[in-house]
C-alpha cells in the first residue's frame, strides 16, 4: 500500500500545526464560528449534537496495522474507545474535544493519516473498491489513480470553495462495489478497443435529496489525460454550480438544468484547453513511484484447493455459513477474500472497538496481511487470506464477536449515524437497524432470502444510502414524531438504480413489521434464484403496496 | 517623477471624475466603453462574482486592473475566475481580491493568480508572509508555477547526491 514519502509527512504534519493556530484564533475570539466553519470541516471536524465529532480519512478505504493501532489508541486517547466506519470508507470518532483536536491530528500524521477535506465544500475522501488488487475481475488496481487524485485535490487552491461537497469513486472493473453511478464523478477503469488503459467518466450521480445516477461524459479518458479531466468538470462546476441554494448546489442538478449534452460540451472545451497547455499531464515517473506501491504482495504457490479448508468446512456448519457469504473468490489459486462484519446483530452498525482493532491488527500479523480495507457497506476485508488459514482466521473472529456470518444479507445493513449523534437527522436510523437484525436474527432464514440490502438514512441527506438499498429506509420528522418511509427497487451495483416509496410511513414501532411484510410479500412471489431486488423490478410496486397497506 | 494616483471606484449612478484612474462595473464599461478608452487614464474594472471575465472580450488588454469581488468568503467562483484571466484569457495586469475574504484563503488565492486583496479586516504584509509559511509545499500545479511536490519527487530522484 501507498506510503508517506518526506513531502507528504511534512505535509501532514504542517497541516496539524497550522489547524493548531487556527483554534487558537477561534478560542481567542478572533474568527467567529462561522469564518471557522469551513476551516474545520476541510481538517475532518464537524460540530454535531453532543460533541465535535472528527471524520478521519482512510483514502480508497486501505489501513495497515499499524494505522489500526494507531487509530485504536487515538480513539481510546481522544475519545471514548471505539470509532464508526462510514459509508465513505471513513472513520469517525463521535466525542472529540476542540482544544485536544490539534494533537489527536499530529497522532494521525505520525500513522499517515489525517482528516483533510473529509467534510467541507471540497473533494472529499476518494472512495474505490475494496476488493482492488485481490478481485479476479480487475483491469488495474484502482487505488493507483485515486492516491493520484488524493494528492492532486489535496488543499487544491482553485477547488476548496466549491458550491458543495464533491465525491469521487474509481472502480477497476466492470462490477461495481464503489457505486460510482452515485457518485459527483464515477471514474471506471477501461480498455478501448486499441486494448489501451484509461477512463470511463461518469457525472452528476449522487443521493441526498435529489438523487441521480450520473451520466457518462466520455466513454474512454486517456491514462496521461485524467487529471486535466477531472479539472476540467471541477472548473465547470466551480463556475456554474448554483450557490443560492444549499440543497440545490450539487454538480448533479447543474446536470440536470443544463442538461448532459451541455454538459459534455462545456467539460470537453476546459478539457481542451488544459491539455493544450500541458500542465496537467499526469507525469509518467509518478505514476509508477505510485503504482510500484500497490504492486501485489508476493502470493504462494499454492493448490487452489486447501484440503484443511475443505474438512473444516463439511465438520463445521457455523464456519461452512460463515464461508458461504463472507468469502469471496481471490484472482490466485490457494487464496480467498474475507469480509469481517461489523454487523453482529443488536450492535450498531460499522461501530468497532479500540479493542477489537487491535485484536484485528494483532491477526493481519498472525495471518500475513498487510493491509485491511473498509468497505463503503461498513464492513472491513482482509483481502489476501491463504484458504487453509480461513477456519483458524474464522475461530479468533469469533472470539472478538467479528464472525458474524450476514455479508450481504437482510441484518448486513448500511446505516448512518442518525439522531443519536447527527445534527442534521430528523429520525433515529441505529435502533431500526438493531430491530430489523434482531427479527431476521435466524441465518438459516436470512440464507433463505439471500443477497438483501437493507439501507437506512436517519434524514433527507443519505448518508445511509437509502436510494439505492434493495429495501430503503429513510426517517423523517411527522409533525415531532419519528416516521420511516420504505422505498423499494434501489441497487448501487452494476445494475444501479434508486429506489422509489411505497407509500405512507410508519412509526418506529412499525417499521420493522412494515420491513417483515414487505419480505413476506417477496417470498410469495418470488420466482426460482431471484432477489428480492429482481423480484421487485418483475413485478412492480402494487402487490407490495396492496400487502402492507392492507387494513 | 510623480507618484501614481491612486484608483478611485466610481458607483454606476455616479458621474465619471475628470481625470485620475478609475474602477468601474462591467456594466459602465459596456455602456461607456469609448469614453473611458478617450481618457487616456489606466482603467480598472470590477467583476461581480457572478460575472465571468470572458464578457469583457478583447477590451481585457487595455485594463491595468481587474478586482474580482467576493461577497462572501464561502464563494469560491472568484478562485476560477482568477484562473481563467491568467491563463486563457492571458491577462497580465493586476488583479485584486476584494470584499469578505478569509486570512486564510489568502494562500489560495496567491496560488491562482491574484496579487493584491482589499479586504474589511486589514491584512498586513506579515500576516501575508506567515500564512503563506504555513505549507511549505504543493500538491498540484496552478498559476504561480511553483514546483509542486511531485516536481521536487522527479528532481530529488535526478539529483545526483540522492
Amino acid at each position: 500500500m501507498y506510503r508517506y514519502d518526506e513531502f507528504d509527512a511534512q505535509f501532514v504534519h504542517e497541516r496539524a500545526e497550522q489547524f493548531r493556530g487556527q483554534v487558537a484564533r477561534r478560542l481567542a475570539g478572533e474568527l467567529t464560528e462561522d469564518e471557522f466553519k469551513p476551516l474545520r470541516l476541510m481538517n475532518g471536524l464537524y460540530l454535531q449534537l453532543h460533541s465535535y465529532m472528527m471524520r478521519i480519512n482512510i483514502p480508497y478505504g486501505t489501513l495497515s496495522a499499524r494505522q489500526l493501532r494507531g487509530l485504536a489508541a487515538v480513539a481510546r486517547k481522544y475519545d471514548r474507545g471505539y470509532g464508526h466506519f462510514t459509508t465513505r470508507q471513513n472513520l469517525q470518532l463521535h466525542w472529540s474535544q476542540l482544544p485536544q483536536v490539534p494533537d489527536m491530528l499530529l497522532d494521525l500524521a505520525d500513522i499517515e493519516m489525517h482528516g483533510m477535506q473529509s467534510s467541507g465544500n471540497c473533494v472529499r475522501n476518494i472512495t474505490a473498491d475494496q476488493f482492488a488488487g485481490a478481485g479476479g475481475d480487475e483491469i488495474e488496481d484502482p487505488r493507483i489513480i485515486s492516491e493520484i487524485l488524493r494528492q492532486w485535490s489535496t488543499l487544491h487552491p482553485e477547488f476548496s470553495f466549491l458550491p458543495r461537497k464533491f465525491k469521487i469513486a474509481v472502480s477497476g472493473s466492470a462490477a461495481d462495489r464503489a457505486a460510482i453511478q452515485v457518485h459527483d464523478i464515477g471514474i471506471q477503469i477501461v480498455r478501448n478497443d486499441r486494448g489501451e488503459m484509461g477512463y470511463r467518466v461518469l457525472v452528476g450521480g449522487g443521493l441526498g435529496r435529489t438523487p441521480f445516477i450520473g451520466h457518462e461524459v466520455r466513454s474512454f479518458v486517456a491514462k496521461a489525460d485524467i487529471l486535466a479531466f477531472v479539472e476540467a468538470i471541477m472548473r465547470v462546476y466551480n463556475e456554474s454550480g448554483r450557490r443560492d441554494n444549499i440543497h440545490k448546489a450539487r454538480i448533479k442538478i447543474l446536470v440536470h438544468q443544463i442538461g448532459p449534452e451541455e454538459m459534455r460540451k462545456r467539460v470537453e472545451r476546459e478539457f481542451e484547453e488544459i491539455r493544450k497547455s500541458a500542465t496537467l499531464q499526469l507525469p509518467e515517473h509518478e505514476m509508477q513511484r505510485i503504482a510500484a506501491y500497490f504492486a501485489p504482495p508476493v502470493f504462494e504457490d499454492l493448490p487452489d484447493i486447501s484440503l484443511e479448508f475443505e474438512q473444516a468446512r463439511k465438520a463445521n456448519l457455523r464456519f461452512a455459513n460463515w464461508v458461504k457469504t463472507n468469502v469471496h473468490p481471490h484472482k490466485m489459486p490457494g487464496y480467498a477474500i474475507a469480509t469481517i462484519s461489523l454487523k453482529a446483530i443488536g450492535q450498531t452498525p460499522g461501530d468497532c472497538s479500540s479493542d477489537q482493532m487491535e485484536a484485528l491488527a494483532g491477526l493481519m500479523d498472525q495471518f500475513g496481511q498487510p493491509e485491511i480495507r473498509v468497505t463503503h457497506e461498513q464492513n472491513l476485508v482482509t483481502p489476501h487470506m491463504r484458504k487453509r488459514d480461513l477456519f483458524a482466521l474464522w475461530r479468533e473472529l469469533e472470539a472478538l464477536d467479528l464472525a458474524t456470518a450476514n455479508h450481504g444479507l437482510v441484518s448486513d445493513i448500511i446505516c448512518c449515524p442518525g439522531l443519536d449523534y447527527c445534527d442534521l437527522a430528523n429520525a433515529r436510523s441505529i435502533n431500526i437497524a438493531q430491530e430489523i437484525a434482531r427479527r431476521f436474527a435466524d441465518l438459516e432464514r436470512q440464507h433463505d432470502l439471500g443477497e438483501l440490502k437493507i439501507k437506512i438514512s436517519g434524514c433527507i441527506n443519505a448518508c445511509g444510502h437509502h436510494h439505492v438499498g434493495h429495501i430503503g429506509i429513510l426517517g423523517v420528522d411527522r409533525k415531532g414524531v419519528e416516521n420511516y418511509q420504505i422505498l423499494l427497487g434501489g441497487s448501487g451495483a452494476e445494475d444501479a438504480s434508486l429506489g422509489e416509496i411505497l407509500g405512507p410511513g410508519f412509526d418506529s414501532e412499525g417499521i420493522a413489521d412494515a420491513v417483515e411484510n414487505v419480505v413476506a410479500t417477496y417470498t410469495s412471489l418470488r420466482h426460482n434464484g431471484e432477489r428480492l431486488l429482481d423480484t421487485y423490478r418483475r413485478v412492480g410496486a402494487a402487490p407490495f403496496k396492496e400487502r402492507l397497506y392492507a387494513r | 517623477m510623480p507618484a501614481e494616483r491612486a484608483f478611485v471606484t466610481v458607483a454606476d449612478a455616479d458621474p465619471l471624475p475628470a481625470e485620475g484612474p478609475v474602477i468601474v462595473s462591467l456594466k459602465r464599461f459596456r455602456s461607456e466603453r469609448d469614453l473611458l478608452l478617450a481618457r487616456g487614464e489606466r482603467l480598472g474594472l470590477r467583476l461581480d462574482a457572478s460575472e465571468s471575465p470572458e464578457l469583457i472580450g478583447d477590451d481585457i488588454h487595455k485594463l491595468v486592473l481587474i478586482v474580482l469581488q467576493v461577497p462572501y468568503f464561502r464563494d469560491g467562483r472568484a478562485f476560477s475566475w482568477a484562473r481563467l484571466l491568467r491563463t486563457r484569457l492571458g491577462y497580465k495586469g493586476e488583479l485584486r481580491v476584494s470584499g469578505y475574504v478569509l486570512r486564510d484563503q489568502i494562500t489560495f488565492y496567491a496560488r491562482v493568480g491574484v496579487d493584491s486583496f482589499d479586504l474589511p479586516r486589514p491584512v498586513t504584509e506579515a500576516d501575508i508572509a506567515a500564512v503563506q509559511a504555513e505549507m511549505s509545499n504543493v500538491y498540484q500545479p496552478s498559476v504561480d508555477g511553483r514546483e509542486t511536490i511531485w516536481d521536487l519527487r522527479a528532481r530529488l530522484r535526478h539529483s545526483p547526491i540522492s
